[in-house]
C-alpha cells in the first residue's frame, strides 16, 4: 500500500538515482476517465513502482473537491499471491481509515476496479521538502527546520501509539510535504507494505536508500527505525548533503554542524544522536527525540546575539575515509586537522630549467626563505643565557658551542657526536651533556656524521672526509674537490657522500681510498640512501639518481623541475624524495617512475623519514605532511607556522621537527595535538635526534639541547 | 577461447577434476612446477572468463597483457590486468563492462607503457602512476555513462612493473595477494554489505548470502562523482595476484581460495580451477579470474 509522492501541477520528479524496475506497461488512466461514476480523473501526480498516483476530482460535489488516488495492482502471475495482495491491501486501507491526525491526509474511500486497488484520500496541496531544499538557496533555516522535525515527531508518536504500532519505515524529504502557504507538515507515502524485493538480480547497483537505517538490513523494523530515518532526514536538510549519494553509513565522519558550522551544539546533538548505528544508544522513543528537538529549538530561539568564542571550532576532515584498513575492520577516527587541498589538475607550474653551475650556484649558508628575517647572533662567550625557554618543557642539559649548529647529532651507545658549523667534531656524553673531545677541520660542518664500528665519518667544508676514531683520533682523510654538506651513508664497508664538485662518491671505510666517483651536474647536498644494488641521491642538478652501488655506473635519473636537497629514503621498491619545485615525489626504486607526487605550497628542502608504512617530511610551506605509503595519499598535513627545512624524527607516541621559526615541537603522532614546544634563539634548520627517551637537537643560536621525549 | 570455455565449464551432472581438464588443455603454461613459488623468472599469467551455469550471457569483461624487455640494465617486466563485471539485465551490462575495460586499457598503455618504452629517462613532466590509473577510471566512467545512459560496471586495474602492483578499483570486483600460504584481500568492496559488515550489523559469513549483497553504492557509468581507490601492493618473488569478479568470490570461499592458489602449479592452471570450483558450487554469476604470478630469481 503506498501512496506516492505528490507533485505539484506539471513539474517533475526531481533527479534521483532510480532503482525501480518497471517491468510493467499497463497504462496510466487517461485525462477525464472517471471511476465509480464519482471520481473524475484529472492529472497523474506521480508513478511508483505499483502504480499511479492521481490528481482527481469528486463529482458529488458541484464545486470542485480535489482529493489524490492512489492506484496499485498486483503483477503477480500467481492467482493465490494476487489474492493475499488483496487481502493485504484491505487490512491496510482499514488501518489507515480510522488513523485521524492533522500531519496525515485522511482516507475516505477505497475500491476496487477490475484487477486494481484504489485508495482515495485527502490531496495535500504544497511541495514536498525534497523540492523545498532544491529550490532554496544556500542552508535552509535551522529553526525552521527544527520547527518541521517536531511535527514530524509529533505524527510518529502518534503511529508508534496505535495498537499494533504502525512504522513509518520510508520517512526522507520526498515523504515530507510542506502544505502551500504554511508551515505545516503532512507526512505521505505510507510504506507500510513496502517490501524489500529480496529476489534483487544485479540489475540494481546504485540507489540504496540513504535514510534507512542499518538494522533494517537484518530485517528488523522497529520505532527506532522511524528515529533514524527522521535523523538522517534532518541530516540532508540541515546540510543538503544526500546520503543517497555517499557510501551508506558514514553520516558519523560528516557531522552536522562540521559541513554547517551556523547550526548549534545542541541541534548537531540531537541529529546525530538521532542517527546513532547502535540501537541501543538511539532515542529509544520518537517521544524522547521530540522532547530533544523541542529543548534544541528553545535555547535557539534564546540566543540574542550569537557569542562566536562560545562555539567550538569544528575542522573540515582531511582526506576522504575510504581506505580503512578492511582488515581492522575499524570505522575511520573523524580527523581533525586542516583539510588537503586536493591536487589541482595536473597543471605543472613552469619552472626555468636548472642552472648551468657552478657559476650562479648561491653558496651557503642555506638560504632563508625569501622574506624570512635573519634571526640576531647572540653574543658568543658571554655565558649568559642567551635563549628563551618556552614553560612547557625544560632542558636536561645544554651544550654551548661557538657556531650554528646546522646539522643534526647522531648517537652511540654512549655518546653523542655532532658537527658544528665553528669547524670542529663534538663527542658529547650523551646522559650529562659533558664535553668529551673534539676534532678540529678546516672548514664548517653542516654534515651530519656518521659512526661507523669504530669510528665517525663527517665531511667539512673545507672539501675533505675525515673518519675519526670514537677516542678522537684521525684514522684516514680523503679529500675532494669541494665542500662537503651531503651526510655519509656506510655499509657494505663502504662510505658513500657527496660533494659541492658534483660527485657521489664511494669510498673504503677502512682506509679512505675512493673505489669510484660519480658524476652530476650539480652540487650534491643531498645524502645518499642505499638500495640492495643501488644508491640514490639527489643533486642541486635538479635529478635524483640511481647509480649501481659496486661500480658508480648511472642506472636511472629523475628529472625534476628545481634543486633536490633533500636526502631520498627508500621504502620496500619506492624512493621518497622532495624537490624544491615544491613537490614530493614517490618514485619506484627499480625504474625511476614517478608513482606519486605530493604538491605543497613551497620549495621543500626537508628529507622524509618513514615509520609505519608513513613518510613524514616538512616543508617551507610551512606544513609537516604525513603520506600514506600504501597508496600516496596525504594522510594529513600539520600547520607549524614557519617553514619546516628539518627533516622530522618518528617515534610511535610523536612526531618531533624544528621550524625555522626557531622551534622544536613535538606532536602526537596520531592525533597531531601538540605535545610541547621548546623556543630556541635561532632558526632550526637541523633534524632531531631521538634516542632513549631524549630528543637532542642543535640550534643556530649555537646550542646543543637535550630534552625529555 | 570459446572452445576452451566449453570445455572447461562445468556440466551439472559432471565432475570432472580440473585438474585433468588443466592438464590436458593448459596451452598457456608449460612449466612443470609444483607451486606457484617454484616458477621461472618474470611475469607468469593466467587467465580465464565463464558464464557461469545460470546466466545468459557474459557480461564480464577482461583484459590481460604482459610483456619482457632484456636489454643491458637487465630484466624489465610490465604487466597490465583488468577486470570488469557489468550491469546485468535489460541495461546492456556486456557494453558497459566491455566500453569500461577497453577505455581503461587505452589510457594506461599509451600514458605509461609505451612512454616507459621509449623514454629511459622519467622526468617530472611525466604523469605519475595513480594519476594516470584514477584518469583511466574517470574516462571509463564518462564513457559508459554516454554510450550506456543507466548501464553501470565495476571496474578493477592492476598494473605490474618489477616488483609492484599499483591498483585502482572501484566496485565490488576484487584483487587478492597470495605469498607462501597465505591470501590477503586487496581492495575494499563498495558495496552496501560492505558497510554494513564494517559496522558490525552483519557478519561476513552474513554477506554472502545477504539479499543486497549485490547492491553497491559505487561503480561506473552511475554517476559523475567518481572517487577512485588506489592501492600500491608489493609482490616478492614467488607471490601471486588475482583479480576476480564477484562470481568467484561470491561462491568459492577465501579458504578454498587459498587452498586452490597453492596447490596450483601455474596461473593458468589456478585460474581453470577456481572457475571450475565456482561452477560446482552453483555458478550463479559469471565468473573471470586473472592471475599473475612472479617468478623467482637465479
Amino acid at each position: 500500500m503506498i501512496f506516492e509522492t505528490q507533485r505539484l501541477e506539471g513539474s517533475e520528479p526531481p533527479k534521483k538515482p532510480q532503482n525501480v524496475n518497471s517491468d510493467y506497461d499497463e497504462s496510466k488512466l487517461p485525462r477525464g476517465a472517471v471511476l465509480q461514476k464519482r471520481y473524475e480523473i484529472l492529472q497523474v501526480l506521480g508513478e511508483g513502482g505499483m502504480g499511479a498516483v492521481y490528481l482527481a476530482r469528486d463529482l458529488r460535489f458541484s464545486v470542485v473537491r480535489k482529493c489524490a488516488i492512489k492506484e496499485m495492482f498486483s503483477t503477480a502471475p500467481d492467482p493465490q499471491l494476487r489474492n493475499l495482495t488483496r487481502e493485504s491491501f484491505e487490512r491496510e486501507a482499514n488501518l489507515l481509515v480510522q488513523l485521524d491526525h492533522p500531519g496525515i491526509p485522511k482516507v475516505s474511500d477505497f475500491f476496487t476496479e477490475t484487477v486494481r486497488y484504489y485508495l482515495v484520500m485527502d490531496y495535500v496541496e504544497g511541495e514536498d521538502l525534497e523540492n523545498v531544499l532544491e529550490n532554496t538557496q544556500g542552508m535552509l533555516k535551522e529553526d525552521t527546520v527544527l520547527d518541521w522535525a517536531i511535527q514530524i515527531c509529533d505524527v510518529l508518536v502518534y503511529l508508534h501509539n496505535q495498537t499494533p504500532p504502525i512504522i513509518f519505515r520510508d520517512l526522507k524529504p520526498s515523504n515530507v510535504m510542506l502544505r502551500k502557504n504554511s508551515n505545516r507538515v503532512a507526512l505521505i507515502d505510507f510504506g507500510i507494505a513496502k517490501a524489500v524485493d529480496a529476489t534483487q538480480k544485479k540489475g540494481t547497483m546504485i540507489g540504496t536508500e540513504g535514510y534507512s537505517p542499518p538494522e533494517q538490513y537484518r530485517g528488523v523494523a522497529s520505532p527506532r527505525g522511524d528515529v533514524y530515518a527522521l535523523g538522517a532526514t534532518l541530516h540532508h536538510l540541515l546540510t543538503k548533503r544526500d546520503p543517497r549519494l555517499e557510501p551508506p553509513f558514514t553520516f558519523h565522519e560528516e557531522p552536522a554542524r562540521l559541513l554547517n558550522p551556523s547550526l548549534s551544539e545542541e541541534t548537531n546533538a540531537v541529529v546525530m544522536k538521532a542517527l546513532e548505528y547502535d540501537l541501543e544508544k538511539r532515542y529509544q522513543s520518537a517521544q524522547a527525540l521530540k522532547d530533544a528537538l523541542i529543548a534544541a529549538l528553545k535555547k535557539d530561539k534564546s540566543l540574542i546575539a550569537p557569542n562566536p568564542s562560545a562555539s567550538t571550532q569544528v575542522l573540515p576532515p582531511t582526506a576522504p575515509a575510504s581506505h580503512t584498513n578492511i582488515l581492522s575492520g575499524q570505522p575511520p577516527v573523524p580527523p581533525q586537522y586542516q583539510p588537503v587541498q586536493p591536487p589541482p589538475p595536473a597543471q605543472y607550474p613552469q619552472y626555468p630549467p636548472p642552472q648551468p653551475y657552478p657559476a650562479q650556484y648561491p653558496a651557503y649558508p642555506p638560504q632563508y626563505p625569501p622574506g624570512y628575517p635573519h634571526p640576531p647572533m647572540p653574543g658568543i662567550l658571554t655565558g649568559e643565557p642567551d635563549t628563551e625557554l618556552s614553560d612547557s618543557i625544560l632542558p636536561i642539559w645544554k651544550f654551548k658551542c661557538e657556531d650554528e649548529i646546522r646539522s643534526s647529532p647522531v648517537a652511540d651507545k654512549t655518546t653523542l657526536y655532532v658537527g658544528v658549523y665553528d669547524n670542529n667534531l663534538y663527542a658529547l656524553d650523551l646522559k650529562s651533556g659533558q664535553f668529551k673531545w673534539k676534532y678540529p677541520t678546516e672548514g664548517g660542518i653542516a654534515a651530519k656524521p656518521f659512526v661507523y664500528n669504530d669510528r665517525v665519518i663527517i665531511g667539512s667544508e673545507d672539501r675533505v672526509a675525515y673518519a675519526i676514531s670514537t677516542g678522537g683520533r684521525l684514522i684516514w682523510t680523503c679529500p675532494t674537490e669541494g665542500r662537503i654538506r651531503s651526510s655519509a651513508r656506510v655499509e657494505f664497508e663502504h662510505a658513500f657522500f657527496g660533494s659541492d664538485d658534483h660527485r657521489l662518491y664511494a669510498v673504503n671505510a677502512q682506509t679512505g681510498r675512493v673505489i669510484w666517483r660519480f658524476e652530476s651536474m650539480g652540487p650534491i647536498r643531498s645524502s645518499p640512501t642505499l638500495g640492495d644494488e643501488l644508491v640514490y641521491v639527489g643533486s642541486e642538478d635538479g635529478y635524483v639518481y640511481a647509480v649501481d652501488l659496486s661500480s658508480g655506473t648511472h642506472r636511472w635519473k629523475f628529472r625534476s623541475n628545481r634543486n633536490v636537497t633533500s636526502s631520498p629514503a627508500l621504502f620496500r621498491e619506492m624512493i621518497i624524495v622532495g624537490s624544491q619545485d615544491w613537490n614530493i615525489y614517490g618514485l619506484d626504486a627499480k625504474t625511476g617512475y614517478s608513482i606519486w607526487q605530493v604538491r605543497t605550497g613551497q620549495a621543500v628542502i626537508s628529507s622524509p623519514v618513514i615509520f609505519d608504512e608513513i613518510a613524514y617530511i616538512g616543508s617551507t610551506d610551512k606544513y609537516v605532511y604525513a603520506i600514506d605509503l600504501r597508496n600516496g595519499r596525504v594522510q594529513w598535513k600539520f600547520n607549524a607556522g614557519s617553514p619546516v627545512v628539518s627533516t622530522p624524527a618518528v617515534t610511535d607516541e610523536a612526531v618531533y621537527f624544528g621550524t625555522m621559526g626557531g622551534e622544536l615541537v613535538s606532536i602526537n603522532r596520531r592525533d597531531r595535538k601538540v605535545r610541547w614546544k621548546f623556543k630556541t634563539g635561532g632558526p632550526i634548520p637541523s633534524s632531531p635526534l631521538v634516542f632513549d627517551g631524549i630528543v637532542y637537537i642543535g640550534s643556530t643560536d649555537h646550542h646543543l639541547y637535550a630534552l625529555p621525549a | 577461447m570459446n572452445f576452451l570455455q566449453r570445455l572447461l565449464s562445468q556440466p551439472k551432472a559432471e565432475t570432472t577434476p580440473a585438474r585433468q581438464a588443466a592438464d590436458k588443455n593448459s596451452g598457456q603454461e608449460t612449466s612443470f612446477t609444483k607451486d606457484l613459488s617454484q616458477l621461472t623468472p618474470g611475469l607468469h599469467v593466467g587467465k580465464l572468463s565463464d558464464i557461469g551455469q545460470v546466466r545468459e550471457r557474459n557480461e564480464d569483461s577482461l583484459y590481460a597483457i604482459h610483456s619482457l624487455l632484456q636489454h643491458n640494465v637487465g630484466q624489465e617486466w610490465f604487466g597490465l590486468f583488468i577486470v570488469a563485471d557489468g550491469m546485468g539485465g535489460h541495461q546492456k551490462g556486456e557494453v558497459a563492462s566491455s566500453l569500461a575495460v577497453r577505455t581503461a586499457a587505452e589510457c594506461v598503455l599509451k600514458d605509461i607503457y609505451l612512454s616507459y618504452l621509449t623514454n629511459n629517462n622519467q622526468s617530472a613532466t611525466n604523469r605519475p602512476i595513480n594519476e594516470v590509473l584514477i584518469t583511466a577510471v574517470e574516462k571509463a566512467n564518462t564513457v559508459v555513462q554516454e554510450a550506456v545512459p543507466d548501464g553501470g560496471t565495476t571496474l578493477t586495474i592492476a598494473l605490474v612493473m618489477g616488483h609492484s602492483a599499483y591498483i585502482a578499483h572501484v566496485g565490488d570486483s576484487r584483487v587478492y595477494w597470495f605469498n607462501q600460504g597465505t591470501l590477503k584481500q586487496v581492495t575494499k568492496d563498495h558495496s552496501l554489505v560492505q558497510r554494513l559488515v564494517e559496522l558490525g550489523q552483519e557478519t561476513a559469513e552474513g554477506a554472502l548470502t545477504h539479499p543486497q549483497r549485490n547492491v553497491l553504492y559505487r561503480a561506473i557509468g552511475q554517476g559523475t562523482a567518481m572517487e577512485v581507490d588506489i592501492y600500491v601492493q608489493h609482490l616478492p618473488p614467488g607471490s601471486s595476484l588475482l583479480l576476480c569478479s564477484d562470481g568467484l568470490w561470491g561462491p568459492v570461499k577465501n579458504e578454498l581460495l587459498r587452498e586452490i592458489i597453492g596447490t596450483s602449479g601455474n596461473p593458468q592452471e589456478a585460474c581453470q580451477r577456481l572457475i571450475a570450483a565456482a561452477n560446482k558450487n552453483g555458478g550463479e554469476d559469471n565468473i573471470t579470474a586473472v592471475m599473475v604470478s612472479i617468478g623467482i630469481e637465479n
